[in-house]
């Protein structure tokens, strides 16, 4: 490529944008149905019988661009590979649309793609379609992304924040809070001595690992923004029953813990990006616990609580000390953009 | 591991709170002054736990609830300024002021009619921002306790050494061992008990506290912000209620020093002078306040842009003031959690991190 930036030439549909898509995109999302440059992708709808499709989008719009253990190329893939993941369904294929502004580094948006190229490979998905735009200087921040993947869902396999029932153990699949201050502590300049790095990982695996142990699962959900808290009280509004965790059973690394204390966080609010929480009957506990622990993405699987009948819609939170206290959803409080 | 230590902190709680249970006579309240404490209370369950014959009110201990609304107001006069960037601490964006519907009532709302107002996690970080923006005069906007104070003294000297000339500092600074008198002086809540602020004696040191027995026979425990911590501290209290026998004991050992830390005590002198200062719920309280010397004035940002503002009005309704003097529950406040929200606060005690209205209302039981 011979010029270091993005110009707003590069949006313009003509011989740069060409040069773009060729150059960076189709060498990097090495894909057949990419690399055909038709309109759209073109795939035979071969479908098993009773299965399902499943389509999502997110948007990304991180600062900043890189942090430690990710940028927000791989936020782009794993967010919402895990979108499709948490309702069991096998991701297939994404579209990928970039509002880039002008003057970015096209090393810069280089390292992003690859990032996207490597997430996509692990999670063995593709990225078949894309677009991209380019806005004036300050018009956007650096790079904004844009995905929509669709999945597919084996017969037998229902998910929903809605399925949780009575008696349910409610599992996590590992320690909480790198995400949000891995990238908090990158944006205010903060060194800790002890390493925070992003979680950020596909969870299409271990879902796949859980679901074959146990098809019964009711619910899975994975805590990015808001974290644990916000989406245990989506869970329990959502199934209209209560959820109680005991908070000495939710793994909290001690640097994250250190970070909570500096900047006046709860780690039950802050953001993952490789992180589940999955709802299952209650015969069922040990299977799944044993098939996430065997994964990499779930080694540090937690029994943390689980479903009652009383306070419907409410998470109660037994404290280290015994004491029990609703754990709402987050009010008020002012966090950076971290997804 | 962890598991297992919490495990075991568990058990010692339920053991020193079945001993606080035998060992309570008559009912006690205590006091504890810093607003992490009363985060770290409701957070925990503390509160539900201990006996019902030990009552806890929270105090004055959160710096930005207790900024009196009329400096909120100048603070906000002072982001307006062409020019000017404004940089503070992230929960004083959010304080309303004291002025009329329709104008900026909060440096947040300055902000979105276009002041240049910049959340910073320190004083350093306000320092760069000058460094970087020459031609701006950057203001920052100092609300802390002893804690802060240092801080914020450590980075006029270095602005000085820099010979930085658009940074200046607003002072309201305060400190708390004045306040404290001020609450036993006005009488109006009958205390058993003091827990100290953990992190200001670490800056000020236990030997600050010595007048409470000295002059009102009042005990002192200066506690962490672990859990087990206050608890520990609260059992010292009851001891020494049921001894009777006053004194400052410093149950925070691995943080605080009888003298305190006298780096952080020389740089303070350095640059600030102690002041009579008004505080939100306690009014003028004298040598409470922290005002730039005069060998400083040249970063004192009150002295560079003088402001001549109406005085500062209390948010109608706001029980914040009572609140601080522990004279009322924040349930009691008639707005509470009905018009006053984290998401909408009318006062500041519903903004703050350390605010005693947001803990209620986060950490309601169950
Ligand atoms: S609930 Fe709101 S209005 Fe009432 S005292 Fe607290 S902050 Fe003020």
């Amino acid at each position: 490529m011979i010029h270091s930036h993005v110009l707003l030439a590069h949006g313009s549909g003509g011989r740069l944008t060409h040069d773009l898509i060729h150059d960076l995109f189709r060498s990097y999302f090495c894909s057949p149905l990419l690399a055909k440059g038709d309109d759209a992708a073109v795939w035979p709808a071969n479908l098993p019988p009773e299965a399902r499709l499943a389509l999502t989008t997110d948007s990304y719009v991180v600062q900043p661009l890189f942090f430690p253990g990710g940028d927000i190329g791989t936020l782009a893939v794993c967010g919402t590979v895990n979108d499709l993941a948490m309702v069991g369904a096998r991701p297939l294929y994404l579209s990928a649309g970039f509002i880039l502004e002008e003057g970015l580094p096209l090393a810069q948006l280089e390292r992003v793609v690859a990032s996207m190229a490597r997430s996509a490979s692990e999670a063995g998905v593709h990225i078949v379609t894309g677009d991209t735009k380019v806005v004036d200087r300050g018009s956007a921040d650096q790079v904004f992304i844009n995905t929509t993947g669709v999945g597919v869902v084996s017969a037998g396999i229902d998910l929903s924040g809605a399925n949780a029932m009575a008696g349910d153990r409610v599992l996590l699949s590992g320690p909480i809070g790198q995400h949000g201050l891995a990238i908090m502590t990158q944006r205010e300049g903060l060194q800790f001595s002890l390493p925070l790095e992003s979680d950020c990982a596909p969870l299409n695996g271990l879902v796949d690992a859980m679901l074959k142990a146990a098809p019964t699962i009711h619910c899975m959900r994975d805590p990015t923004r808001g974290g644990l808290a916000t989406t245990l009280n989506e869970i329990a509004a959502q199934s209209q029953v209560g959820i109680e965790i005991e908070e000495s059973r939710v793994p909290v690394p001690e640097g994250v813990r250190a970070a909570c204390e500096l900047l006046g966080l709860d780690p039950l609010y802050v953001a993952n990006e490789g992180k589940l929480v999955a709802i299952v009957p209650p015969e069922m506990e040990d299977t799944v616990l044993d098939a996430m622990r065997r994964h990499r993405y779930g080694r540090e699987a937690a029994l943390i609580g689980g479903v009652c009948a009383t306070h419907p819609g409410r998470v109660v939170l037994q404290t280290s000390l015994g004491a029990h206290r609703v754990l709402d959803m987050l009010s008020g409080a002012q966090l950076p953009r971290i997804c | 591991m962890k598991y297992l230590d919490e495990f075991r902190d568990a058990v010692l709680a339920n053991r020193l709170l079945a001993s606080l249970e035998r060992r309570v006579s008559r009912p006690l309240r205590l006091m504890e002054f810093c607003g992490g404490h009363t985060h770290a209370i409701l957070r925990s369950g503390l509160r539900q736990l201990l006996p019902s014959s030990v009552r806890l009110s929270s105090g004055p201990g959160c710096p930005v609830c207790v900024t009196a609304s009329s400096d909120v107001d100048r603070a906000i006069a002072l982001a307006s300024q062409p020019g000017v960037i404004l940089a503070t601490f992230g929960d004083m964006v959010r304080v309303p002021g004291g002025n009329a519907s329709g104008q900026a009532n909060s440096l947040q709302e300055a902000k979105s009619l276009g002041a240049d107002v910049r959340m910073v996690y320190s004083t350093l970080d306000a320092l760069g921002i000058a460094r970087v923006n020459p031609g701006l005069q950057v203001v920052f906007l100092g609300v802390g306790f002893e804690t802060t104070a240092p801080t914020v003294a450590a980075a006029v000297l270095q602005a000085a050494a820099e010979g930085l000339t658009n940074f200046t500092v607003f002072s309201v600074h305060k400190l708390t061992p004045p306040a404290t008198r001020a609450i036993l002086d006005a009488g109006e809540v009958r205390l058993s008990g003091i827990i100290g602020p953990g992190h200001v004696t670490s800056i000020i040191g236990a030997n600050a506290w010595e007048f409470l027995p000295r002059d009102y026979r009042m005990p002192c425990a200066v506690s962490g912000f672990e859990p087990l911590d206050i608890l520990l501290a609260i059992t010292s209290l009851v001891d020494m209620v049921t001894s009777g026998v006053p004194a400052v004991r410093n149950t925070y050992a691995r943080s605080v020093r009888p003298e305190g830390n006298l780096i952080a005590q020389q740089w303070m002198r350095q640059v600030f002078q102690v002041v009579d200062a008004e505080w939100r719920g306690l009014g003028l309280v004298p040598a409470s306040g922290l005002a730039m010397r005069t060998e400083y004035e040249a970063f004192d940002a009150a002295r560079r842009f003088p402001l001549d503002l109406p005085p500062g009005r209390e948010p109608k309704g706001c029980r914040c003031g009572d609140v601080l003097r522990g004279v009322v529950e924040p349930t009691q406040c008639p707005l509470f959690g009905r018009t006053c929200t984290p998401d909408r606060p009318v006062g500041p005690c519903m903004v703050s991190g350390e605010g005693a209205c947001a803990a209620f209302l986060q950490y309601g039981e169950s």
